[in-house]
């Protein structure tokens, strides 16, 4: 019998069982939706991680130097301790850093704290305070949408002005426009000059809930203790030149702090890798639990099908009597209940890729998981269905073609 | 009729003959218990021969009849189907025999529920090989020549028992076989319905149909030309009749 005939056969098989082979695919189904949903976050967030975050966020050719990694998974105490020993990186640093580079790069000062911005008697709270150099804004990919950046005139004078992000805007002026309003912080007044674009969110935190202010003004004081910086921010024109300007700064820092040759870096220089690194630690967890969860459906589903095939094989055992009487050799019974069991299998499977695809779109629009359908995970999980109904099928179909014709004949 | 062939063991039948057995045995192991139901058969049916096989029950008839289907193979002795030695073929080689030179008709019609009269009777061109086209033309044919040309889509379940018998008919006949088997065809019919059948069979041997047919009643086996009779798996008797 050809495979075609086998495989209409086992349609039609389906067709008029339809309660039985639905709970038959059941396993399968949950199998594969598992399988292309989850593998969709992964791959989600992958991209967003990549693309978005990494790339416009942390920004292109950009690295910031630190007192230690901004992004890391399972460090030891020990390893915390001796980060916390480090002398922190100072406004000195950042100065002796610009003066020493070779290559052409655009360079920030950064400190962050949260606190509190008041306009009359509304309250914004648990805002990010960052106290920022003029040029933060074009390395971090901040657009100002009213208004401007402050220059770095302001910058070097320590102006009161402040530059909000979108959510604190909305939160303290509703629809008025905040231009030239006095917000308070800490009890200093600073006067708006702008107002950043609105940047959305990343896996549920938002982005908008910040305030810039120059980094001499007095809200220096509230992020850091004096003359000390979070992070030196230093942005090239393209890849290689950053490389480049990170050994710049390396050696500038070495030498800073007088280490000799075999002694480690007690400063961190982070790049957009570094947290793309700290992500694929992360979805090599999801990656190693994902096909736990997988495998267990599907064997649970290649046992539930299993079972039904062996009780098909034992319904119709009359029917495998005749047709083995009308000339069906061992090996096209084998095949019409493999292709049955595989049928099933796929069905299954594709009713679980339309779920997949169902619950890949719901998460992108219910919840703050960026979530893409990866075209690998559908053919996978098609592929392992169909494999599953094969396997699975393998027994009951060799015990349907070892009956014996006429004991199967003379069955009622 | 023609004169028996004398047969030994190493001979090749005559080309007339369709089906000789030669002292075939067959006996089963029942539990330790060894049950000879078939004690050295010798039989010899030409083409187009009409032939009935009868016996009490434990006679071994059915035992000859499965042997006779390829679907079981003998423990001694050679048979002979259509000039080929099938008593030492394999599983594979005995499911091709039984394709190509068997027709069987149940009594039990054994016609699958769910699928159309045209279906059922395409059924031996699928595991012959056929290509689609050819097997509907061939099933039409054969639903034709047994007087269903208009019933072809329906479901065994929308036919009477006389009809659901045609349909088997034609199943049997559709891969055109040296012998069509039937095993007790009546068993299932009222005497109608059973009439109507042997004259379809009737037909079938005039127009050169080899059958061999098994039955208990008597007024059955008045239809065929010859009745092979068996007692404790011997031959007892082997008379022509007049038709």
């Amino acid at each position: 019998m050809p495979v075609f005939e086998a495989l209409r056969l086992a349609l039609q098989t389906i067709r008029t069982q339809k309660l039985k082979s639905g709970f038959s695919l059941l396993g399968v189904f949950i199998g594969v939706a598992s399988l292309i949903g989850a593998w969709s976050i992964v791959n989600g967030v992958n991209r967003y991680m990549t693309e978005k975050f990494a790339q416009t966020l942390f920004g292109v050719n950009t690295f910031q130097l630190r007192r230690r990694p901004m992004f890391t998974p399972n460090v030891p105490d020990s390893v915390w301790r001796a980060w916390a020993r480090r002398p922190r990186i100072r406004f000195s640093d950042a100065e002796a850093l610009t003066a020493g580079f070779t290559v052409p790069v655009v360079t920030a000062w950064q400190s962050s704290e949260n606190n509190t911005v008041t306009y009359r008697d509304k309250t914004a709270r648990d805002i990010e305070l960052t106290a920022a150099s003029e040029r933060y804004f074009e390395i971090k990919n901040l657009r100002v949408a009213i208004g401007r950046a402050f220059t770095s005139q302001e910058n070097r004078s320590g102006a009161a002005v402040a530059v909000l992000g979108d959510a604190v805007a909305q939160r303290l002026f509703v629809d008025r426009s905040p231009l030239d309003r006095s917000v308070r912080i800490a009890g200093t007044a600073y006067r708006v000059i702008g107002v950043v674009e609105r940047q959305g969110s990343i896996l549920g935190f938002p982005l908008d809930r910040f305030v810039v202010v120059p980094a001499l003004s007095p809200a220096q004081n509230l992020v850091n203790p004096p003359g000390i910086l979070d992070a030196f921010l230093v942005k090239a024109q393209s890849e290689p030149e950053m490389r480049l300007a990170m050994d710049q700064a390396e050696g500038i820092m070495r030498s800073r702090r007088h280490l000799r040759p075999r002694q480690d870096d007690n400063f961190a220089l982070d790049t957009s890798e570094g947290v793309q690194r700290f992500w694929a630690g992360i979805s090599r967890i999801l990656v190693v639990v994902l096909p736990g969860v997988v495998l267990v459906s599907l064997v649970i589903g290649g046992i539930v099908i299993m079972n039904i095939m062996l009780m098909a094989v034992a319904e119709r055992t009359r029917e495998i009597g005749l047709r083995k009487s009308l000339g069906a050799r061992r090996r096209d019974v084998l095949r019409q209940f493999l292709a049955e069991s595989a049928a099933i299998a796929t069905v299954g499977a594709a009713f679980g890729v339309v779920a997949g695809i169902g619950l890949t779109l719901l998460i992108g629009a219910a919840s703050p998981l960026p979530a893409s359908l990866s075209p690998v995970s559908i053919v996978l999980g098609v592929v392992m269905g169909a494999g599953v109904g094969v396997v699975a099928g393998v027994y009951p179909a060799s015990r349907a073609a070892r009956l014996d014709p006429i004991a199967a004949l003379r069955q009622e | 009729m023609t004169l028996a062939q004398t047969f030994r063991t190493g001979d090749t039948p005559l080309p007339n003959i369709i089906i000789l057995t030669h002292k075939l045995t067959r006996a089963y192991d029942m539990g330790g218990e060894v049950v000879r139901a078939l004690q050295g058969v010798s039989v010899q049916i030409h083409k187009n021969e009409y032939v009935a096989v009868m016996g009490p029950s434990g006679s071994g008839k059915s035992t000859l009849m499965n042997l006779i289907g390829c679907l079981d193979t003998p423990t001694s002795g050679e048979y002979w189907l259509n000039g080929q030695k099938v008593s030492d073929l394999d599983d594979d080689e005995l499911a091709r025999i039984r394709n190509k030179e068997i027709g069987f008709v149940f009594q039990t019609f054994n016609l699958l529920p769910r699928a159309s009269a045209l279906h059922n009777v395409e059924l031996p061109l699928i595991y012959a090989g056929a290509g689609a086209r050819e097997r509907r033309a061939r099933a039409a044919r054969a639903l034709e020549r047994v007087g269903l040309g208009d019933r072809m889509e329906h479901r065994p379940n929308e036919l009477s028992g006389g009809q659901r018998q045609r349909v088997a008919i034609a199943r049997a006949l559709v891969n055109d076989p040296s012998i069509l088997l039937a095993d007790e065809p009546t068993g299932n019919l009222d005497s109608t319905t059973s009439g109507e059948i042997m004259g379809v069979f009737r037909d079938l041997h005039r127009q050169g149909q080899t059958i061999v047919m098994v039955t208990h009643e008597h007024d059955i086996a008045a239809h065929a030309a010859r009745v092979v009779t068996l007692r404790d798996g011997l031959i007892a008797s082997d008379q022509l009749q007049a038709a």
